[in-house]
């Protein structure tokens, strides 16, 4: 990360200097961190919303429910994670809330499913072996719906708005099979180095 | 026809969603509103929590795009798109993927709006934009708000699933629409 965020500055201050208008590179880092906080500040409603909904869901015991059901699949996919922990549960959501295409919900809990691995993790500021497994997954993560593309194409005029939805699904599917491999590769490969950071 | 199926679908989702949870708790006796608000209180912290992480990813992306150095690493990579038979247009949509969700949709849209919703391009543009999420954008957030500073090689997986997803799309969608 270190790398490329340092790459994404440099190139960007070299290329501006070379084509003689520095000040772009103010303006740019200036609407970035003013973007930065209207993102975060955007977030508290919709996040202290879905948090409070999935309090309920936890006491309501939904969450443990959700958990048990997929566990012959979570236990395989995050084995570092105790297989009645509530972060798989909180996993599942967030993952089930992407597939549905409810993104305002799915952030919220992947922040509970972060927390929850975070109480795991043997250090606190380098990313454990399940967070990167969730993140393999959650960046790839199908969308059943993709309802933004669809109203836009709509929008246009499309003949036929949701053809797309077919190539997506398996671009998808593609794009995750390999994240997930590469993922458990990377895994296995520092395990057997004896490198285990979780 | 799919579409009019889908579009009370998602009009359904949330609420179904709330009723589902707040019948839960009703039946298993929960204190609903005092468990609502006991849950809510965290996302005042959280947000708040993702803000140095935001600036340092926004600034870094908001410089690389506004001085042009993302459309020379475009030039760079334009030869590739040949060879995987995707039409040169698309580039920026694929570069701007991981970095921008906003900046992408909006790159999308344009395609969209330019080449025609039905046409390759349209088409093309419309599956990458569904395929993955914003690599940076989740990476930065998700890990901000436990405070996760070394990302390891999740960045390295995230993308390699961005690259595939692109090139997964063009070949779906020579396939699906000859």
């Amino acid at each position: 990360m270190n790398a490329i965020w340092l790459f994404f500055l440099l190139a960007g201050i070299g290329v501006a200097a070379a084509g003689g208008d520095v000040q772009k590179v103010t303006d740019g880092a200036l609407k970035g961190a003013e973007m930065a906080v209207e993102v975060a500040l955007g977030l508290i409603g919709v996040m202290a919303l879905w948090l409070g909904m999935m309090r309920i869901a936890q006491e309501a015991g939904l969450v443990d429910l959700l958990g048990r059901l997929v566990r012959p699949l979570t236990t395989r996919l995050f084995p570092s994670i105790p297989p009645d922990h509530p972060a798989l549960g909180h996993i599942i959501m967030n993952l089930s809330a992407n597939v549905l295409g409810l993104g305002s919900a799915a952030t919220p809990f992947g922040m509970k499913a972060m927390q929850g691995m975070q109480d795991l993790n043997q250090h606190r500021s380098v990313a454990s072996e399940a967070m990167c497994t969730f993140l393999a997954l959650n960046t790839s993560c199908i969308t059943l719906v993709p309802a933004t593309i669809v109203s836009v194409r709509v929008a246009a005029g499309s003949v036929n708005p949701t053809e797309i939805v077919g190539p997506t699904i398996l671009a998808t599917m593609t794009g995750m099979t390999v994240a997930v491999t590469a993922d458990w590769l990377i895994r296995t490969y520092f395990r057997r180095r004896g490198r285990k950071v979780c | 026809m799919l579409a009019d199926l889908l579009d009370p679908l998602s009009r359904w989702t949330v609420p179904a969603l709330f009723a589902l949870i707040l019948l839960a708790g009703a039946v298993k006796r929960v204190k609903v509103y005092e468990a609502f608000v006991a849950g809510a209180e965290e996302g005042f912290s959280i947000a708040v929590k993702l803000i140095p992480y935001l600036v340092a990813m926004l600034v870094a992306i908001g410089i690389f795009r506004e001085t042009g150095a993302m459309a020379l690493v475009m030039q760079v990579v334009d030869p590739v798109m040949a060879m995987i038979g995707a039409p040169g247009e698309v580039l920026p949509l694929a570069v701007m993927r991981p970095l921008s969700g906003s900046g992408a949709l909006g790159l999308a849209t344009e395609l969209i709006q330019t080449h025609g919703p039905d046409s390759f391009i349209g088409r093309l543009a419309s599956t990458m934009q569904g395929t993955t999420d914003t690599t940076f954008f989740v990476l930065t957030i998700y890990f901000g708000s436990v405070g996760v500073r070394r990302y390891r090689y999740s960045l390295y997986t995230g993308l390699l699933a961005d690259v595939t997803s692109f090139v997964a799309s063009v070949y779906f969608c020579r396939l699906l629409f000859p």
